[in-house]
C-alpha cells in the first residue's frame, strides 16, 4: 500500500492513485446511499472507530502499553461534548470549541491513568486500566445524585448536531442537484478529519517521539540509558492517545443526539483493541483496515445471519449480536494462534514476533 | 462484617485460581472469572433439574450433585483454556495470551449466553436459610447457615489446597516449575502436565466458588464472571500475586473492605451531616434525609481503588515477595 502512494519515487502513479482513492472516498456516500441512509451511518460510525483504533494504537501499538480501558476517554469526550451542547445544562456552545474541549479533558484523565501507573508493565498494566475505564462508568452511571451532572443511566439526549452559522450538518440539504443528507454531511467532516488524524499519526510515527516510543516498546531500561525520559514519553502516549478518544467521543456525541454509559462499556473497549490487533499494531493502515473491517463486518452479518438461519433452520436460532460477539472472540483467539501481527504487520513487529515465535 | 467474610471466602478461593496460575508461568488468566461462571450455571441446570424432579433428596445433597456436576466442567474448561490460549504462546510476547485468553473469555460468555439465555437466573432457594445471632443482643449481628456453610467450605479448601502444594509431589513439581522452568524438566518433571495440572485445580476451585456466589445471591448470570474476576484479581494482588496465603488473605480482607466499605460511606458523605452549616442544605434534608455523595451503588469501585492503591504503593502486594521487573 505504501509503495502505491510513495510520491517521491513514483510521482505519477502515486498521484494517479491518490486522484483515484480521493475520488473514491467523496463518491462513496452517495453509492451507499442508495443501500439506505442507514449504511452511511455506519460508516460513519466505521469512521469514528477508525479514530479510536488510530489513539488506541498510539498507546498500544507505538509504546507498547496495553490500555484495556480505553474507552473511557471516549465516554469522557463525548459526555463533555454532550453537557456543553445539550438542553441539560442548557449550554449550547459551538462545536469547534468543545470537541478541542473535549480532547482536552480526555488528555487531562489520560494523564491521571498514566501517572500513577508508569512503573506498571503488561498484565498489570492491562487491569488497572480495566478497573479505570469500569469507574469512569460507574460514575457516570451514578452521578445523577446529589447534583444531577450525567443523568444517570438514562444519559443525555437532544444533544446539538455540528453547526456553523445557519449551515446545520443534521438538516436535509440540495446544493448542484445532490440530495446532502445529514449522515452524508457528517461523512466528509468525519472523512477530513480523519486524514488529518492519519497524516498526524504517520509524522508522530517517524517523529522523535514516535521513535522514543518505539524505544521504549523495545526494551524500556535500555531506552533510559540512551537518555529518553520514560516518562514523560510514556505520559505523551497515554495523553495523545487519550485525545484523539476524546475528539472521537465529541463527535459520536453530536452525531447521535444520545449517550448514556450503555455505550462505554468494557466490551467497547475490547472491540478497539480487537481492531488494533486484527489490523496489525502499530502499522496505521493496518490499524484503519481492522477498524473498518471489524465495523463493517458485523453489520453485514446481522443482514445475513437472520435470514440464512431462518432458511437453515426454519427460524432464527441464535442472535445475530451474539454471533458477532463469538465470532470477535475467535478472530482474536486465531490471529494471537497464527498471524499474531495482524492482517499488515507492521514490520518492525513482524521481525520481532517471528524471533520469538521459534 | 459477616457478609464481608462470607464474600471475601468467595472471593479467596477466586483468588486462588489467579494466583496459582500466575505463580506458574507469570501470566494472568484472563478466563478465568468465566469459569467461575460456568461452574455457576453447570450447578444450576443440574439443581433445577433434580429439584423439578422430585427425587425427594435432601436439599444439601442436591447442592452437592450440583456442585459434582460442575467441577469436571469447570476442569474441562481450565484444560481447554490452557491447551489452547496458553500452551502454544507460551514463548510468546506476553500480550499475546493476554488477548487469547480475553477472546476466550468473550467465547464462553457468549456460549454461555446461548445455552442459559441473558437472562439473570434465579437459584432455586432450596436450603432453608436460619439465623443465628452471633451477639446476645436481639438487633446484633447475626449469621445465616449457608454463610457458615460457605466460609467453612472455602477455609477447608484453602487447608486442602496447602497440603497439596506443600505436602504432595505433585505441589513439590509445581513449585520447582515455578522457579525455573527448564531446570524442572530437566529433573524429570512433565512440565506440560504440571501446568495443565494447575489450571484444572484453579478451574475446580472456580466451580466451587460459582456454586457459592450461586446460592448466596441467589442468581446466576451469563456477565457474573466479569466483575467477579475482576476483584478476585485485585484480592491476588493485594495479597501478593503467586502467593497462596496472599491470596487468602487479600480476598478476605477485600470482601470486608468491600462490605464496610458499602455499608459506611454512604453515611460518611452524606451531606446532611452538614447541614447545621448550610440553611439550604437544611432545607434539602428535611425532605430528604439521604443526601449522599457516594452511596452503596459505588460498591464496585471500591475493589478498583484498593487494586490501584496497592499496585502504586505496594506493588508486591502484602505478603508478595519481592519480584523486580516481573510486572
Amino acid at each position: 500500500m505504501h509503495s502505491l502512494f510513495d510520491v517521491r519515487r513514483n510521482p505519477k502513479l502515486a498521484w494517479a492513485g491518490i486522484v483515484l482513492v480521493g475520488a473514491a472516498l467523496l463518491a462513496l456516500p452517495f453509492v451507499i446511499a442508495s443501500a439506505g441512509t442507514f449504511w452511511v451511518r455506519i460508516t460513519n460510525q466505521a469512521i469514528l472507530y477508525c479514530f479510536l483504533a488510530l489513539g488506541l494504537n498510539i498507546v498500544v501499538g507505538f509504546a507498547g502499553l496495553l490500555d484495556l480501558g480505553y474507552i473511557a476517554f471516549y465516554a469522557v469526550g463525548a459526555y463533555v461534548y454532550a453537557l456543553l451542547a445539550s438542553p441539560h445544562f442548557n449550554l449550547h456552545l459551538p462545536f469547534w470549541i468543545i470537541l478541542p474541549m473535549g480532547a482536552a479533558v480526555a488528555c487531562m484523565f489520560g494523564v491521571l491513568l498514566g501517572a500513577p501507573t508508569l512503573k506498571l508493565r503488561g498484565d498489570y498494566l492491562a487491569i488497572v486500566t480495566l478497573g479505570f475505564g469500569e469507574i469512569i462508568r460507574i460514575f457516570l452511571n451514578n452521578l445523577s445524585q446529589p447534583v444531577n451532572i450525567t443523568n444517570g443511566p438514562q444519559g443525555l439526549y437532544l444533544i446539538d448536531p455540528f453547526r456553523i452559522g445557519t449551515f446545520n450538518f443534521a438538516q436535509q440539504e440540495t446544493i448542484l442537484g445532490l440530495d446532502f443528507t445529514g449522515p452524508v454531511k457528517y461523512y466528509y467532516f468525519f472523512l477530513a478529519a480523519l486524514i488529518a488524524v492519519m497524516v498526524i499519526n504517520m509524522r508522530l510515527q517517524d517523529s522523535r517521539i514516535g521513535r522514543a516510543w518505539e524505544a521504549i516498546r523495545e526494551d524500556e531500561v535500555a531506552a533510559r540509558a540512551m537518555g529518553i525520559n520514560t516518562r514523560n514519553i510514556k505520559l505523551l502516549a497515554f495523553a495523545m492517545g487519550a485525545s484523539f478518544g476524546g475528539i472521537a467521543g465529541g463527535m459520536f456525541s453530536a452525531i447521535q443526539g444520545f449517550i448514556s454509559p450503555e455505550s462505554f462499556i468494557l466490551v467497547e473497549s475490547v472491540m478497539v483493541l480487537a481492531m488494533v490487533v486484527l489490523g496489525g499494531m502499530g502499522n496505521i493502515w493496518g490499524v484503519v483496515l481492522g477498524a473498518v473491517l471489524l465495523s463493517f463486518v458485523p453489520e453485514l452479518l446481522r443482514e445475513w445471519v437472520g435470514p440464512v438461519q431462518t432458511a437453515l433452520f426454519g427460524r432464527p436460532l441464535i442472535e445475530p449480536e451474539v454471533i458477532r460477539m463469538l465470532l470477535f472472540g475467535l478472530a482474536l483467539v486465531l490471529m494471537m494462534l497464527f498471524r499474531p501481527a495482524g492482517i499488515l504487520p507492521s514490520a518492525l513487529r513482524k521481525r520481532e514476533l517471528e524471533v520469538v515465535k521459534t | 462484617m459477616v457478609n464481608g467474610l462470607t464474600l471475601g471466602s468467595v472471593y479467596a478461593i477466586v483468588a486462588l485460581g489467579y494466583t496459582m496460575v500466575y505463580g506458574i508461568i507469570q501470566l494472568i488468566n484472563f478466563a478465568h472469572g468465566e469459569v467461575v461462571m460456568i461452574g455457576a450455571m453447570v450447578a444450576y441446570t443440574v439443581i433445577v433439574t433434580l429439584v423439578g424432579a422430585n427425587t425427594g433428596l435432601p436439599p444439601v445433597a442436591i447442592v452437592l450433585l450440583g456442585l459434582l456436576a460442575a467441577i469436571p466442567v469447570c476442569m474441562g474448561v481450565g484444560y481447554t483454556l490452557e491447551r489452547v490460549a496458553y500452551r502454544p504462546l507460551r514463548r510468546a510476547p506476553r500480550l499475546a495470551p493476554l488477548i487469547t485468553a480475553i477472546g476466550l473469555s468473550i467465547i464462553l460468555q457468549h456460549l454461555a449466553l446461548i445455552i442459559w439465555s441473558r437472562n439473570p437466573l434465579p437459584y432455586p432457594q432450596i436450603i432453608h436459610t436460619v439465623s443465628y445471632h452471633i451477639t446476645a443482643t436481639p438487633d446484633g449481628a447475626t449469621i445465616t447457615n449457608v454463610q457458615v456453610a460457605i466460609i467453612a467450605g472455602s477455609l477447608a479448601m484453602m487447608g486442602g489446597l496447602l497440603l497439596l502444594v506443600y505436602r504432595t509431589k505433585l505441589g513439590i513439581a509445581m513449585r520447582a516449575t515455578a522457579q525455573n522452568q527448564e531446570v524442572a524438566g530437566l529433573m524429570g518433571i512433565d512440565i506440560n502436565r504440571v501446568i495443565s495440572l494447575t489450571f484444572v485445580i484453579g478451574a475446580a476451585l472456580g466451580a466451587v466458588a460459582g456454586v457459592m456466589v450461586g446460592s448466596y445471591y441467589g442468581i446466576a448470570h451469563y456477565q457474573m464472571g466479569f466483575i467477579l474476576g475482576l476483584k478476585a484479581f485485585s484480592a491476588a494482588v493485594l495479597g501478593g500475586i503467586g502467593n497462596l496465603a496472599g491470596a487468602m488473605l487479600g480476598g478476605l480482607l477485600l470482601g470486608i473492605i468491600e462490605a464496610l466499605g458499602a455499608g459506611y460511606v454512604g453515611d460518611l458523605t452524606n451531606l446532611c451531616n452538614l447541614s447545621g452549616w448550610f440553611d439550604a442544605l437544611a432545607q434539602r434534608c428535611a425532605s430528604d434525609p439521604n443526601l449522599t455523595l457516594f452511596g452503596s451503588n459505588y460498591q464496585d469501585v471500591f475493589a478498583f481503588l484498593v487494586l490501584i492503591a496497592v499496585l502504586i504503593f505496594r506493588p508486591s502486594g502484602l505478603l508478595g515477595e519481592r519480584v523486580s521487573d516481573r510486572a
